[in-house]
């Protein structure tokens, strides 16, 4: 993509993680407030909104674009709203790029924030016998940790990996998110402590596995010619979204599924799984490769799913992932630091903000503003993350 | 005496000694699906054939396990006092596919390893006045269970 291909991120602004028990509306517009006030340009100047879903907080949720763009006062700024389970937020981003780059507009409001429950994500009300989320819980108790220790127990299996180096990962992220002051879990842990809270679904632990937050995080993107005349040439560009759904046969169990596609038809023509091709598309579309990145920020739901994203984002080879981490290098000072944020480890997820929530802390590492987590000199970022029901999400920024 | 129905309707038989999950097979690729596709053929490449119900393989080799030690959120039916399950994703070889299920009460991690072998059996999910609920359960193939239907 050449330079003009790329959209600047002009603002970035986060309301921190926790557990506020307040209207999701509230975080969203302390983020979207911020961001404006990071990119020096006013509510009136947004020409569109585009807004990440909540489908757990009534008819608001629905419509996060325009509850946004009204609780900010209706300025006849166009809008979109958009649900892609926990990649909304990059689906909300590469709206509003689609817009920009198609020259529709020249000035985006990305804003996604979420009020969650406690404890298990369960599905949403009602009963629906023709909905594989209502089934999975109801016909096999199945919760989002059910999968994320399957994929641990195969890591364990396959690749020799062990309950020490899942804690390991835990402790690592516990580290990153200590001076970051909008995560909801600032303390240090140890891998004895680690291993001593309680088995949620064998072999994963109470401390490795994600929380449900409270949050907001908003960007304002813009076009680059808009920039420069803003005035702000030296921003962080948007280099790619990648949005990409798995490719059939996807022989993976996903949530909220009771199978993997069947691979009869395609069988001796092996292809490669869907976490994979998800950052691998925003590489493509970037004009890079994992060995330009200085920094990731990765889904680690799971403790052992960070392990399974350094394979899939290409940071190392299959079956690799335990040396890296053994190695240091996805810790701050090392080769190419994970989750400098603090991760979901330290956050807990909130879902429609944490795909932006993870392009803010890019961002702030590429213009050097990440006080106490700064990877030193990064100059390129990716994102990864995926969302049930086959969505990915992936963005490569760049200074 | 309650009356035996299955906690959802179509998805398997009721046969007491050799029952099978019901999936779909494309009489054009020959790709199955589980639950039955609903809407055609999921291979975006098959130029479209009829959809049939089959009765998928009974046995197969664990893919990945784990377990529930917390109560999983209604719509599930949990007994009380909770008991924690196990389940496990089971790889069907000539259907080429994974398929997730619970493991007979009494099943527990350490009987498990990935690889090994477990057959379908059915088991009582949940029960009212009237009825009790039946869902797909694996077992081990040695055995190492309990309560198989």
């Amino acid at each position: 993509m050449t330079d003009d291909r790329r959209v600047a991120v002009l603002g970035v602004g986060m309301h921190p993680w926790g557990k506020w028990g307040r209207n999701f509306v509230e975080y969203g517009l302390v983020a979207a407030r911020d961001a404006l006030r990071d990119a020096g340009i006013g509510w009136e100047d947004v020409q569109f909104v585009s807004g990440a879903d909540t489908i757990r907080n009534g008819y608001p949720g629905f419509v996060a674009g325009a509850t946004f763009a009204q609780a900010l006062g209706w300025t006849g700024a166009r809008v979109s709203s958009c649900y892609a389970a926990c990649a909304s937020g990059a689906a909300a981003i590469a709206n509003a790029r689609a817009q920009i780059l198609a020259g529709l507009c020249d000035v985006a409001l990305v804003v996604g924030a979420d009020t969650t429950p406690k404890g298990f994500f369960a599905p949403v009300g009602g009963e629906r016998r023709d909905d594989p989320d209502w089934l999975r819980f109801h016909l096999l108790g199945a919760t989002n940790p059910t999968y994320f220790a399957l994929y641990a127990r195969r890591r364990m299996d396959c690749f020799g990996a062990t309950e020490h180096d899942f804690a390991a990962v835990k402790v690592k992220n516990a580290r990153h998110g200590l001076a970051n002051h909008n995560a909801r879990y600032r303390k240090e842990v140890t891998v004895d402590e680690v291993l001593a809270s309680p088995v949620v679904a064998d072999p994963l632990r109470l401390l490795e596995i994600c929380a449900t937050s409270d949050g907001g995080a908003a960007l304002v993107l813009a076009s680059a010619e808009f920039a420069r005349r803003h005035g702000a040439g030296a921003t962080v560009k948007v280099s790619a979204v990648s949005t990409v759904t798995p490719i059939f046969p996807n022989t993976v169990i996903e949530m909220p599924n009771f199978a993997t596609d069947s691979a009869v038809s395609a069988a001796g023509a092996e292809r490669p799984g869907f976490r994979p091709s998800i950052a691998r598309a925003a590489y493509e579309e970037a004009g890079i490769g994992p060995d330009d990145v200085d920094l990731a920020e990765v889904y680690d739901l799971s403790s052992a799913l960070e392990l399974d994203w350094y394979e899939d984002i290409g940071l190392c080879q299959e079956g690799e992932a335990e040396k890296l981490l053994r190695d240091g290098a996805t810790a701050l000072g090392g080769r190419v630091p994970v989750n400098p944020s603090g991760g979901l480890s330290s956050f807990g997820e909130a879902i429609p903000a944490q795909a932006i929530a993870q392009v803010c802390e890019a961002v702030w590492q590429l213009r050097g503003q990440a006080t106490g987590r700064q990877v030193e000199g990064a100059r390129v970022a990716v994102t990864a993350n995926q969302g049930l029901f086959g969505h990915g999400s992936s963005v490569v920024l760049s200074r | 005496m309650k009356t035996p129905v299955p906690a959802v309707e179509g998805w398997f038989t009721l046969d007491d000694r050799r029952p099978a999950l019901l999936g779909s097979r494309c009489t054009s690729c020959g790709t199955y699906a589980f639950p039955r596709a609903s809407f055609g053929c999921a291979n975006p490449r098959c130029q479209g054939g009829e959809l049939e119900e089959v009765e998928l393989s009974r046995r197969g080799r664990v893919w990945s396990y784990t377990d529930a030690r917390y109560q999983p959120p209604p719509p599930y039916v949990a007994a009380d006092p909770y008991e924690p399950f196990t389940l496990a994703a089971v790889e069907l070889a000539q259907e080429r596919m994974v398929v997730l299920g619970q493991m007979v009460p009494g099943t527990t991690v350490d009987d498990l390893s990935i690889g090994s072998e477990v057959e379908l059996v059915l088991g009582t999910l949940y029960e009212d006045d009237d009825h009790e609920y039946l869902v797909w359960r694996w077992r081990p193939v040695d055995g190492a269970g309990r309560d198989g239907r």
